[in-house]
């Protein structure tokens, strides 16, 4: 009796603690998770943390701060960043800025646009390595696009295309462009067509249907759609080397990285130019998607 | 500007019918013709590139001229025996199997978390799983190659592995989770209410349902490991090659060997790329090869 008398006043006012974290959705269930988050701990997390506290270990020894200093006093390694940037905006850029009039114009369905799309997708499946190997031969100058211009006297001598700046422009834009078209297409798709034809029978002109109706609600896309092919191309590494100057006008960030880290075995500072080059590429991602905040995103025209 | 100068004559009401089709024609030419030219740039570029070196790779010399002399195949054997390419496209098949299954069997019980269960730190474990995909692979790829050869991993099989599977468990769990959101959660309920243990759930009633998305993310992360250059290039050792990282090493040694020979390899890879695209398009839809993209905008 005395015993059952103790216990009720405790059980309601303190449920279990398993109760208690059930309702803010803790349980057993949440084990599954553990596996990935191990994974991602182990295999990502921790590296990335060694990989930063070893940039501020520097061999040559000079304080913490000594291997940033040394990148950004060393023109020939600091020049580095603006050269991945002088080619990764103006590609992310073109990318873009093709792909948008590009999905406006196909995205009603017409015949052999499953194909086209099918084709758009051969240059992401064979990747840089090998389209820097076809660049190498087409655009050579003996190779076929040279020989055309030439037969077609639109020059006088075969123009230099690879080996250059231009060969890994041209290589960012076969591999990133698709990329971009596809992903502005299905944002593009999302946006309902009645709008447009609302604004058309309010006698709105293409323009201004595209500019005060479409573009709007496009814009978040887009800045996602820049935000990852300036991903993709702030990355550049195998065709830097293959059809660019590694040495020289394409010595990209990432090449200076594994130079230093894999060439030099300097792995303190292959580490400080990973974080630099981490840390630059979040700038850019943070500043477009701040700017893609100020944006209206609201119903992109509901799901119909 | 000319339109808002003539439209005032034909007064106010703009619901005249005609006249906003003459204009969209007019407009929409230049529009088309300059979308099209951009269409066949990009194509006549993309020919250009794959033939090439298909045309190289079946050549006996070429020298400045329109096509070559004349046509071989016997590139093709000896790029196979001097590459080693048979034990390479084991090493590439193996490689990519196990990053497939290992990815799955890791992201799939994680992405039906964050699918069915809103907890606290979700968007922090939801960050923790776009990292990997937003951050270049040279940048933690070279901490993590770092890593892996500190721990006696570097230039193995299983550390080409294990940096394989850093961007594809992530992969996984971002093209599942919205795949899983889209099954009815009351079907899970109802086995619960007939019974069924939670082994039994998963099994017999997720399983099922879920094959078609395991298939299509598998495809996805095979495409991507076999393709995958970096990761690869910064851990593997002599024996543990893959056919992207063989074929890099000759394009980048070009002098040492026939041309004919690196292309006839590289029409090798070419052949082996567009056979998984193939396969992969019976599964999966083009666009779906970037929506986990889309997925993330849309969490974020």
């Amino acid at each position: 009796m005395t015993a059952l008398a103790e216990k009720p006043p405790v059980t309601p006012t303190r449920p279990a603690l398993r109760h208690r974290l059930a309702e803010r959705g803790i349980d057993r269930t949440l084990l599954l998770l553990v596996p990935g988050l191990v994974f991602i701990v182990v295999l990502f997390l921790y590296p990335f943390l060694y990989g930063l506290g070893l940039s501020f270990t520097p061999d040559q020894g000079g304080g913490p701060f000594a291997n940033y200093q040394k990148f950004f006093q060393d023109p020939y390694l600091r020049n580095t960043l603006w050269t991945t940037f002088e080619l990764g905006l103006p590609a992310a850029l073109i990318n873009v800025a093709a792909s948008v009039p590009m999905a406006f114009k196909l995205r009603r369905p017409f015949r052999g646009k499953r194909t086209l799309t099918t084709l758009l997708v051969v240059p992401i499946t064979l990747g840089t390595v090998l389209t820097a190997d076809g660049l190498l031969e087409f655009l050579a100058p003996s190779g076929w696009l040279n020989k055309t211009l030439l037969a077609w006297h639109i020059v006088d001598q075969p123009i230099e295309l690879v080996h250059n700046y231009w060969g890994v422009l041209f290589s960012l834009i076969i591999t990133g462009f698709p990329f971009a078209f596809l992903l502005t297409m299905s944002y593009l798709s999302g946006i309902d067509p009645t709008l447009e034809s609302a604004a058309s029978t309010l006698g709105a002109g293409w323009w201004e249907r595209f500019r005060f109706i479409t573009l709007p609600l496009l814009a978040p896309g887009l800045a996602i759609t820049f935000c990852l092919s300036f991903v993709l191309a702030f990355s550049v590494f195998p065709s830097a080397i293959l059809v660019g100057d590694p040495s020289g006008e394409t010595r990209v960030i990432s090449i200076a990285a594994y130079h230093a880290a894999r060439e030099q075995f300097d792995y303190s500072m292959g580490s400080t130019i990973a974080v630099i080059m981490t840390v630059s590429m979040l700038i850019v991602i943070a500043a477009v998607l701040l700017w893609r905040g100020t944006l209206y995103k609201g119903a992109t025209g509901g799901k119909g | 500007m000319s339109t808002t100068l003539v439209k005032p004559p034909s007064t106010a009401p703009p619901s005249e019918g005609a006249a906003p089709k003459p204009r969209r024609r007019i407009a929409g030419s230049p529009g088309s013709w300059l979308v099209w030219t951009m269409v066949a740039f990009f194509f006549v570029m993309l020919a250009g590139v794959i033939f090439s070196v298909v045309v190289t790779s079946v050549s006996t010399q070429w020298f400045g001229t329109w096509l070559p002399e004349g046509f071989t195949t016997r590139w093709y054997g000896s790029a196979w025996r001097e590459f080693g390419l048979s034990s390479v496209l084991g090493t590439t098949a193996q490689v990519a199997i196990i990053v497939v299954v290992v990815s799955v069997l890791i992201g799939l019980p994680a992405s039906y978390v964050l699918a069915r269960r809103t907890f606290p730190g979700k968007k922090l474990v939801m960050l923790l799983f776009l990292l990997p995909i937003l951050i270049p692979p040279i940048a933690y790829g070279i901490p993590l190659a770092t890593v892996l050869y500190k721990f006696q991993l570097g230039g193995t099989l299983t550390g080409v592995i294990l940096a394989n599977l850093v961007p594809s468990v992530p992969f996984v769990v971002l093209t599942m989770t919205p795949f899983i959101e889209q099954i009815d959660q009351k079907i899970e309920s109802a086995a619960r209410m007939c019974g069924a243990s939670t082994v039994a759930v998963f099994f017999r009633i997720l399983g099922p349902l879920l094959v078609p998305g395991i298939l299509a993310a598998s495809i996805l992360v095979l495409v991507r490991t076999v393709g995958m250059f970096e990761l690869t290039f910064l851990t593997a050792g002599p024996d543990s090659q893959t056919l992207v990282t063989v074929l890099y090493n000759a394009v980048l040694g070009a002098g040492i060997r026939a041309p004919q020979q690196v292309d006839a390899m590289a029409v090798v890879y070419t052949g082996s790329m567009l056979l998984l695209l193939v396969i992969a398009l019976r599964f999966v839809n083009p666009t779906q090869l970037v929506t986990r993209l889309k997925d993330e905008a849309t969490s974020s």
